[in-house]
């Protein structure tokens, strides 16, 4: 019986090597205006 | 550190450090929730106990079971350490370049709005159109600091906006001529109120700006009681006919109905369902207010469990849209789990005044448009760039590891320690937490990563997600070979 169903999810660990290039928008530019940094979407993945 | 919880059917399990989700049964919720703190007899014995009426949880059964823990945990991808904290990434001394500006265009505003943050868009200060000199030397100061960067977002924000339309047509004309010779693409946004649209403005929005933020509350008696002209007249009649007519000829660009629900309206997915369903738009984003306590629409914390509910049944109702084929989009729940930021990106936070900073009237540069009309909070101004160096460096280093509060905070790596801003409001520092955002920060993550376990796992979503676009639009027809 399988028990655990992992989901395909970046690597964050391993964004310490592949990240950081600093081409994502600031998060402002997109809709709320007062309120997340986890619905930016890297440019680069 | 992991984070546990159950919603809609599925029991999901969070690895903070991984980034890794996890979909589990009853037995393996139950037996990751022991396992840190028990050996595997004692975890063994508890199992057969609490499922000693189920046939199918043997020794043999949990033993597996405890194998993939075991598995998870040696991959990396369950009860992954934090390998990140004591990396020191130097923030204080990272290369930034600045990336976007919130141009204030316009102190001054044609609704009279109650809640509104920026004090009637005056932003508790003298009101004031920009220039088209200053404009133009806030869009020189952005390419002059924004290094190699290509990209370049600039937001035409206020107050209102479209009270200073012609500055905004003709600042995008000058970025236009300058592009190809400084090697740059702007991304032009604009936030409105709705009450200055006409077909000029429809087709400067249309043809010059990537997305388009467009206020609306939701329900007609909910919008007015908050968003009205200074006669107090509600604005809803005015501004709807005119966002349908400007989102119906988008032809499919951004845009977001940008709502903000109080105390007077916890019931808030009653708003956006009127958005959706009555009014025809897709693309929704719905804020709680931030004001001061003790306003009458402050909310409260009688309106969490409220807010809580709510949020669910976005979701699910979500989930029930998409089956149809009928999607919106909740700007809250847009998590791309495998390509979404990465760990610097997670830690460093919104950027703001590094990456972004507002720009008033006058040329002078903040942090970011909610810390505008705040003196403490001046970093520079567009002339001479950021002198407030101290401050800066403040903002650089304002992220979620400086901050004690979150240290156990299993989502502290999805909002990077929240908003500057709305922690200085509610604690006097930019290093504090706005606890109650927190929460309501939380269970909207809880909500979202919900929708996407659906989405991987849900036999009929996993069904449509395979269909081609073109046979998905016509289910019900066979009038050809899509059918």
């Amino acid at each position: 019986m399988k028990h655990i169903e992992t989901l395909e999810t970046r690597d964050m660990a391993e964004s310490v090597n592949n990240g950081g290039c600093g081409e994502c928008q600031t998060s402002c530019q997109s809709a709320c205006k007062t309120s997340g940094i986890a619905n930016q979407p890297c440019e680069k993945a | 550190m992991i984070h546990q919880y159950k919603l809609n059917g599925y029991n999901i399990v969070l690895d903070v450090y991984s980034g890794s989700v996890h979909v589990v049964d009853e037995l393996a919720y139950d037996v990751i929730g022991m396992y840190e703190e028990h050996t595997p007899e004692e975890i063994t014995a508890a199992m057969l106990e609490k499922y000693a009426d189920n046939p199918e949880v043997t020794p043999q059964e949990v033993a597996d079971c405890l194998e993939s823990v075991e598995a998870l945990k040696a991959s990396g991808k369950l009860f992954a350490p934090d390998v990140y904290e004591n990396r020191a990434f130097d923030f204080k001394n990272r290369s930034t370049v600045v990336k976007a500006l919130c141009l204030h265009v316009a102190h001054t505003c044609n609704l009279n709005c109650e809640y509104c943050f920026a004090a009637q868009g005056k932003f508790h200060g003298d009101s004031g159109l920009m220039s088209f000199e200053t404009g133009r030397r806030a869009l020189d100061f952005l390419v002059e600091h924004s290094g190699t960067r290509r990209n370049l977002e600039v937001d035409f924000f206020g107050g209102e906006p479209l009270m200073n339309f012609e500055v905004c047509k003709q600042l995008v004309a000058y970025a236009r001529s300058i592009e190809k010779e400084k090697g740059k693409n702007f991304r032009f946004t604009l936030t409105t109120n709705g009450v200055g649209i006409n077909d000029d403005v429809i087709d400067f929005a249309n043809r010059e700006c990537v997305n388009v933020v467009l206020s609306l509350d939701g329900r007609k008696e909910v919008h007015d009681r908050l968003r009205k002209y200074v006669s107090g007249r509600g604005s809803y009649d005015d501004i709807v006919p005119k966002f349908q007519k400007l989102v119906k000829a988008r032809g499919g660009k951004g845009y977001y109905m940008r709502g903000t629900f109080t105390h007077y309206n916890p019931d808030f997915t009653n708003d956006l369902f009127h958005m959706a369903d009555d009014l025809g738009f897709t693309e929704l984003s719905m804020e709680p207010v931030v004001c001061a306590p003790g306003d009458p629409y402050a909310l409260t914390e009688e309106d969490l469990p409220t807010l809580f509910e709510q949020y669910e049944i976005l979701a699910k109702d979500m989930i029930r849209r998409e089956k149809e084929g009928k999607p919106i989009t909740f700007y809250h729940y847009i998590l791309d789990l495998k390509h979404g930021p990465c760990i610097y990106k997670r830690i460093s936070g919104c950027g703001s005044g590094t990456e972004y900073m507002a720009v008033t009237p006058w040329g002078d540069l903040y942090p970011c448009h909610q810390f505008v009309g705040d003196e403490r909070y001046k970093l520079g101004d567009i002339w001479n760039g950021v002198q407030n160096t101290e401050l800066q460096s403040e903002f650089k280093l304002c992220n979620v590891y400086a901050r004690p509060d979150c240290a156990d905070c299993w989502a502290r790596l999805y909002c990077s320690g929240g908003c500057a801003a709305n922690a200085l409001h509610a604690t006097g520092s930019i290093r504090g937490v706005y606890d109650y955002g927190c929460r309501v920060f939380r269970k909207r993550i809880e909500c979202a990563v919900m929708v996407k376990a659906a989405e991987a796992l849900d036999p009929e979503l996993r069904a449509r997600a395979a269909k081609p676009a073109a046979a998905q639009d016509c289910e019900d027809c066979s009038g050809c070979e899509n059918g």
